[in-house]
């Protein structure tokens, strides 16, 4: 028998970058909030500079809930299925923000228009077969107020490219206007990042340090970054690293709005007979509860954003909430990342220390920043190299065929090149396509037994082409800083990522999207859905940023209409 | 933190670290490093044979050789050991299997255990192990792949967590240690950031977790 909790003005399900940011405008305006989070408070002690409980044991004394409902992959319905041990997001109070690399990118202009601007330009037939790639409903200067919003709220330090249209070079000059500089310099740059930046002026290009939520100087009470490594899925020490846990939701828990509820399983979003949400219901320590709510908004990740709302069956929506259209799940994308080019110096780089946001970028080859009208693909990638290198990982390099992968000659090798390798990032356009889908599982399910997230996907020809295009231009930016060697990673295919987007997908057609213009479900009024589950395009770039500033205007969106969304 | 205690305990390892480095190369190369390692390792999960037989692998991994310690004196066998009782008790069936089935194959190709073979001839195996071509032995190849990754972790973690005993992972390559605060000098590419070799767990502000996070291993 559940437990019926007091009812509450809004449900958040999941507190973590989207949850943890969108209870702040919530709160702010007077609203009553449940933060219904399936992990922990994790404390800055919690957070030792240790590789080993980092990146390969997966915070194991964190909730496990993420890995006990890895999703399952397939590249298509008749591929051979492939789970791996541990998910790539994890749950805490704040959720990922806690362990990810925190850069924090808007996205560029053209990733909003990517359909009409492509049709414009190049002509219609240039958009790849398959796709169903639409326009966002709105372009980049409708959510660069909540940007903005964000990047103040959880402190963002970068250079600025284009402040009210005036371009500056020392930023990207390739991004949007912006109202205002960030609210910090940029994290400094390395004897590595300075050897990058001077290749990349030789080439002609436009290198600039990216933005990250990491504090470059000292922002309100919190302390400034030490670069002593270990952020690559590691928490932060100094609280230095802008999580929501340690920014937007202690300010939101100090309005005396916020109610935290940590260890929170939540199995489904109630439904009353006129198909509108009623409340969540979730397991604590044994214990079923039903939280009522005026309004719920689904804040996890994008896997069980989609998972959840198939498994809220009712009689008024039998194949899952906001699924009468038989859009959830559809417009999946997994962010092309992979596919980096390592290279091989002759001399040692001392990237030991840094982070990977304490890096610089390259954005000529991204979006349509570059003319497309000789190619055979759209879109393109960011370049990003970084310092940051542990042990263990300094140890499993790659050896270049220059040396054998054990005994003697391995260990000459490693001993000399340890610290003369860097890999790169490499973020590519990733387009939606017809055959790529998230459901649930037919037969895999979480002890509690419901069914994992099924991931139907794989690439196009166009990430294909633009890894090759790319790596092309990361191994020439390498050679002109002095590399001696290259070798090229595979993309992959579009399984489980920390990069995941649609099956939510936000637009004003109901019969391609599951959420309006402004999150809220078109077969569920008072139904929000927050993340990057939303967005139906990648661009090149990271997506906490964009899906955070989603959330606030989302959040703000709530507050200002409350009678006619709540009521 | 405290500085002095820190300090301190800095300049002990590094009393240890350098005692080591200044070993003649010939001295350690003369060792016989699995009869060392069977002296000093009692096996907390693995049976006696099995621990003797990853023992040797690991030293053939990372072998003591003329430019230094390795697997052996970095205590890998022993991390894993202990690790297989905890955070990789799900890997313990696989080890268990792999080692018994490694061991066989040894007598079959070689006419002994693995540990009792000379490292020409457990080098020859191992290549047999890693490529799958080992005669009777149904996923060798993954089962080389899983010890070297835990070989590599053992010798490069952090020692709390009972490998890389004396840093001597980290001095192999060149790692300068784990700090709490770094300056832009040590991020310089002409200067190589001196040597600090503490554990995470060392620090008092994480020295409470550390029993945690090391429990089994």
């Amino acid at each position: 028998m559940a437990v019926e909790l007091p009812r509450t003005d809004v449900a958040v399900i999941g507190l973590g970058a989207v949850g943890g940011v969108a209870a702040l405008p919530l709160t702010e305006a007077g609203l009553q909030v449940v933060g219904l989070e399936a992990g922990r408070w994790q404390s800055a002690r919690d957070h030792a500079p240790d590789e080993l409980f980092n990146n390969y044991r997966g915070w194991p004394d964190s909730v496990q809930k993420a890995n006990r409902e890895v999703p399952v992959h397939r590249r298509n319905p008749s591929a051979p299925e492939t789970r791996a041990s541990l998910h790539p997001m994890m749950n805490a109070v704040g959720g990922t923000t806690l362990h990810y690399w925190a850069q924090s990118w808007r996205l560029n202009p053209w990733d909003f228009r990517v359909a009409s601007e492509t049709a414009r330009r190049y002509g219609a037939s240039r958009l790849p077969a398959g796709t169903t790639v639409e326009d966002w409903p709105f372009g980049l200067e409708e959510l660069e107020p909540y940007y903005d919003r964000v990047e103040y709220a959880i402190g963002v330090s970068g250079q600025a490219g284009n402040v009210e249209g005036a371009v500056d070079e020392r930023g990207n000059v390739f991004e949007g206007p912006r109202r205002r500089p960030y609210p910090m310099p940029p994290l400094r740059g390395t004897g590595f990042t300075e050897l990058m930046t001077g290749a990349a002026r030789q080439l002609g290009w436009h290198p600039f340090p990216g933005p990250a939520a990491v504090n470059s100087e000292r922002y309100g009470e919190r302390a400034a970054c030490q670069y002593h490594g270990f952020c690559n899925r590691g928490g932060c020490h100094l609280d230095a690293k802008n999580s929501t846990a340690v920014t937007t939701i202690p300010r939101a828990q100090a309005t005396g709005r916020l109610d935290v509820v940590t260890e929170a399983h939540v199995r489904a979003i109630r439904v009353d007979g006129d198909g509108r949400v009623s409340g969540v219901e979730y397991v604590k320590d044994g214990e079923t509860y039903v939280q009522p709510a005026s309004v719920v908004l689904l804040a996890s990740y994008t896997y069980e954003n989609v998972r959840l709302l198939l498994l809220s069956k009712s009689a008024a929506c039998p194949r899952g909430l906001a699924n009468n259209g038989g859009q959830v799940g559809r417009h999946y994308l997994s962010h092309a990342q992979l596919g980096g080019v390592t290279a091989l110096f002759p001399h040692d780089l001392n990237r030991w220390y840094g982070l990977p946001a304490q890096g610089v970028a390259v954005d000529d080859w991204a979006d349509d920043n570059f003319d497309h009208a000789g190619l055979d693909f759209i879109g393109g990638g960011n370049l990003w190299v970084y310092s940051d290198r542990r042990p263990i990982e300094a140890a499993s390099m790659a050896t270049f065929g220059r040396a054998p992968s054990w005994g003697s000659g391995w260990k000459a090798f490693v001993m000399e090149n340890a610290d003369r390798t860097c890999g790169s990032y490499l973020q590519k356009t990733t387009l939606p396509y017809e055959g790529n889908y998230l459901d649930l599982h037919p037969t895999i399910t979480d002890p509690l037994g419901d069914p994992v997230c099924r991931i139907t996907a794989d690439y196009g020809e166009n990430e294909h082409r633009i890894n090759d295009f790319i790596q092309d231009r990361m191994e020439e930016w390498f050679r002109a800083a002095g590399a001696i060697d290259v070798i090229r990673g595979g993309l992959g295919t579009m399984g489980p990522t920390t990069h995941a987007y649609g099956g939510t997908r936000m637009g004003d057609d109901p019969e391609t999207n599951v959420v309006d213009r402004w999150g809220f479900a078109h077969e569920a009024p008072n139904l929000g859905v927050l993340g990057a589950s939303v967005m139906g395009t990648s661009g090149a770039h990271n997506p906490t940023l964009t899906a955070q500033a989603l959330a606030w205007r989302t959040a703000e969106h709530l507050a200002a209409n409350w009678r006619s969304i709540a009521e | 933190m405290s500085e002095s205690l820190s300090r301190r305990e800095w300049l002990k390892r590094a009393a240890v670290a350098g005692a080591a480095a200044a070993v003649p190369v010939g001295a350690l190369g003369a060792q016989r490093p699995e009869q060392q390692a069977r002296a000093g390792t009692s096996f907390a999960t693995l049976a006696a044979a099995e621990g003797e037989t990853l023992e040797a692998i690991t030293a053939r991994l990372i072998p003591t050789d003329e430019h230094g310690p390795g697997a052996t004196e970095a205590r890998a066998a022993r991390y894993i050991d202990h690790a297989l009782g905890g955070a990789l008790a799900a890997s313990l069936a696989a080890y268990r299997g792999g080692l018994a089935a490694l061991d066989r194959f040894a007598e079959t190709a070689a006419g002994a255990r693995f540990a009792d073979i000379p490292a020409d001839a457990q080098d020859a195996v191992l290549r047999a192990v890693e490529h799958g071509s080992a005669a009777g032995f149904a996923g060798s190849a993954a089962f080389f792949a899983m010890v070297r990754s835990h070989t590599i972790q053992g010798t490069f973690s952090d020692p709390a967590y009972g490998g890389n005993e004396d840093f001597v992972g980290w001095e192999l390559i060149g790692y300068p240690g784990v700090r709490t605060a770094v300056t832009p000098e040590l991020q310089r590419m002409d200067v190589a950031p001196p040597a600090r070799h503490v554990s995470a767990y060392d620090y008092p502000a994480f020295a409470a977790a550390r029993t945690r996070r090391t429990r089994g291993r």
